[in-house]
């Protein structure tokens, strides 16, 4: 299927050099429609510090459907669902915005863009929403918060993998398999 | 001819589902009004003052296909005339300003470079569009760099291979049924696709599906036109009468088809009711007419919420699950006042328990109040509908009496027009009831009481010499009988139509519920 090599150079291109802040690696070999990702707290940002683990699965039609993106890991953010599922916001995933030469890459770096500036007139969580705009102080105090709870420590992506810890980042890009017993899990609220 | 005759012509050709020339002008006319907005209706209605218009009488244009498709040749036949651009540009540029072709040239003429961006039309140096070879090439979107590749553009020259093009076309066609507003598929790309560059790219199959949509786009455009909503009806309506208005006016439309239409909501004829109460009513029937008999029954409502409550066993100290106010279900009084007595009630005339016993009452009252309403538009729903079937029986049994009393065809025709004067008055008497339920008293609901019980003991009256035996229908002394009930149910509609019609125009209603003036949410917007 065409598809095929234009996932497959992506890929390439994502884990040679990938986007900053941002790690790539497929959890299964043999899956090349699901990827894993680590997206590190952008410096200067609540978020900073954290690494959240970000679960991409690519449609059958890729690339003329776009793909879905969520977070594996729990963030306190007006864009992104407060539960398990992590579902994002995204203008460029939908349907009627989607295009086909749109890289993977550039969705990453949309998401990791989010994070540096969220966009409270477009949420999903319409009160963290409000907070955001109202009271900041208190979004910054439960966005830490929810920093320290959940993302810290090596990333789950809901039992199929574990990021390699931080200290190993470097060149390891395969993720090990099986749940592991990370601390922080993402399904302890 | 005199006037009043000429307001029956009018319904019974419309009642008739007969095409009329003069209401109706299908001819596509070179010179027709369309992107003039109309005027409201109730100034074009004293315009035309001499023609002695009824109030609830609203002026539409039916379209079918064919007139649907001159109309948009037309235009962009004019814009790229005047704008001395192609036509598949002028299409996009008239689209892009939802078919008002005043605004585009205007704004065309004072900055014409803004346009043709803003409409996807952004100009560069190259030739017209066509697919090529471009050697080294290699496809942004699937990778694909094997030679001999065939490569397409649009003016933008963002290439892609051609089977891509086609790929991400017919996702947007068949997947999202998007047409006008395909853009090119290089990330940050306005540049829309035009029909020509489509037909070059695309099999038959999604070019006849493309220009489907494209039609359809036409007319979800324009605020002043909607499709037919029945089935398999092609047409499209064009009427003047705007959301803003529905509070004033019920815009009843009849399409060629047949089928009679509100505008504003697209729901079936529902005169004399306004949009919004047609919507409320319904709602409030979908939420409660079913069960309502059966809650006055056996339920009683919680004193403090009104939450309806069935009590299914156990003894009289109540809590309300709601919102945990404790009561006794014999005398509904407060249960703190009962003391020990736990399962005797004894506390008949305590204050509190009176007071719930009348807030109880009030709302039995107004559940019956419901249920007297409601009970009657069903009536009138399900007469209508045995109306109909005793109709089709009928028919039947007219064939069977054409050829043995000798009648011909015409002669039994005064049973059809007593039938479809039976539906459109049942159908708008049955509307009255959900109307009347909401009206609140004022000197003018006798006027309409009185209308309405004329109406019905019309309707009544026609309905029951309908059903007679087939042996007395073809009694001439009947026929003529039922030929003038028929015709005076028409009238007593006529004068009901024409008095709620006029008051409300006027604002002369009061309702006993809030109308915001947004009724018409309520009709699909879109169809297919």
């Amino acid at each position: 299927m065409a598809s095929q090599k234009r996932i497959a150079k992506e890929l390439a291109e994502c884990t040679s050099s990938p986007p900053p802040g941002i790690t790539v690696f497929l959890p299964n070999d043999s899956d090349v429609h699901r990827w894993h990702a680590v997206l590190e707290g952008p410096e200067g940002t609540v978020y900073q510090g954290g690494r959240f683990g970000l679960v991409v699965t690519l449609p059958a039609e890729y690339p003329f459907k776009a793909p879905t993106v969520t977070f594996a890991t729990r963030i306190y953010h007006p864009n992104v669902t407060n539960d398990s599922l992590g579902n994002i916001c995204l203008g460029l995933l939908k349907p009627e915005n989607w295009k086909p030469s749109t890289r993977l890459a550039s969705v990453l770096e949309a998401v990791r863009g989010l994070l540096v500036e969220p966009l409270p007139e477009d949420p999903l969580e319409a009160r963290i929403a409000d907070e955001f705009r109202n009271d900041r102080r208190e979004f910054d105090k439960n966005a830490r918060g929810y920093v320290q709870r959940y993302a810290k420590g090596p990333v789950k992506f809901e039992g199929s993998g574990t990021a390699p810890a931080p200290a190993e980042a470097g060149d390891n890009k395969k993720g090990s398999s099986g749940s592991g017993s990370g601390n922080t899990g993402t399904s302890g609220s | 001819m005199d006037s009043d005759d000429d307001f029956m012509s009018t319904v019974s050709s419309e009642d008739d589902m007969l095409p009329d020339d003069s209401d109706n002008d299908m001819s596509g006319d070179d010179d027709f009004a369309f992107d003039d907005e109309p005027d409201v209706y109730i100034d074009s209605q004293k315009e035309t003052g001499h023609k002695k218009k009824a109030a609830y009488d609203i002026s539409f244009k039916v379209y079918e296909p064919g007139d649907i498709t001159k109309q948009q040749d037309d235009l962009i036949n004019e814009v790229n005339m005047i704008l001395d651009i192609s036509k598949e540009e002028a299409a996009i540029l008239l689209r892009h300003f939802r078919w008002n072709k005043e605004r585009l040239i205007e704004d065309y003429m004072d900055r014409p470079v803004q346009v043709l961006d803003a409409a996807g039309l952004a100009q560069t140096a190259a030739g017209p569009p066509r697919m090529q070879v471009v050697p080294g090439f290699v496809c942004d979107i699937c990778c694909e760099d094997e030679p001999g590749l065939q490569t397409f553009a649009l003016k933008c020259g963002h290439r892609y291979c051609v089977d891509c093009y086609r790929h991400y076309l017919s996702q947007k066609i068949l997947g999202e049924g998007e047409a006008a507003r395909i853009q090119c598929p290089a990330e940050g790309c306005n540049l829309i696709i035009d029909a020509r560059s489509l037909d070059l790219l695309v099999t038959q199959d999604l070019t006849e599906r493309y220009h489907e949509l494209l039609h359809r786009t036409y007319v979800e455009d324009k605020e002043t036109l909607k499709w037919c909503p029945a089935p398999d009806c092609e047409n499209a309506i064009e009427c003047a009468v705007k959301k803003k208005d529905l509070d004033r006016v019920v815009p009843t439309v009849s399409c060629l088809c047949g089928h009679r239409f509100c505008f504003g909501c697209a729901l079936n004829d529902h005169q004399p009711a306004p949009c919004e109460l047609v919507k409320k009513w319904l709602k409030k029937c979908a939420d409660d007419s079913e069960t309502a008999n059966w809650i006055s029954a056996n339920t009683k409502e919680c004193p403090k919420c009104n939450s309806t409550i069935e009590k299914n066993g156990g003894c009289n100290h109540m809590t309300c699950r709601k919102c945990k106010h404790e009561f006794c279900w014999m005398c509904m009084g407060l249960w703190s006042e009962h003391g020990t007595s736990w399962y005797n009630c004894n506390r008949y005339e305590e204050k509190s328990g009176v007071e719930a016993r009348d807030a109880q009452a009030r709302s039995r009252v107004s559940l019956e109040r419901y249920l007297h309403y409601y009970n009657r538009y069903a009536n009138h729903e399900q007469s209508a509908r045995l109306d109909k079937d005793i109709y089709t029986k009928t028919e039947r049994k007219m064939v069977q009496l054409q050829k043995e009393s000798g009648m011909s065809w015409i002669e039994v025709q005064y049973l059809n027009s007593a039938s479809q004067a039976l539906q459109t008055c049942r159908q708008t008497l049955m509307w009255t009831y959900a109307f009347a339920f909401y009206l609140a008293r004022n000197n003018l609901t006798e006027i309409f009481e009185d209308n309405q019980k004329d109406l019905e003991m019309a309707v009544e009256a026609l309905s029951e010499m309908f059903e007679r035996p087939i042996t007395e229908l073809a009694d001439s002394k009947l026929k003529v009988e039922i030929m003038d009930k028929t015709s005076y149910c028409n009238k007593r509609r006529v004068i009901l139509l024409e008095d709620t019609a006029q008051n409300l125009a006027e604002g002369r209603w009061t309702f006993n519920v809030e109308m915001t003036g947004s009724g018409a949410n309520g009709g699909p917007s879109s169809r297919r």
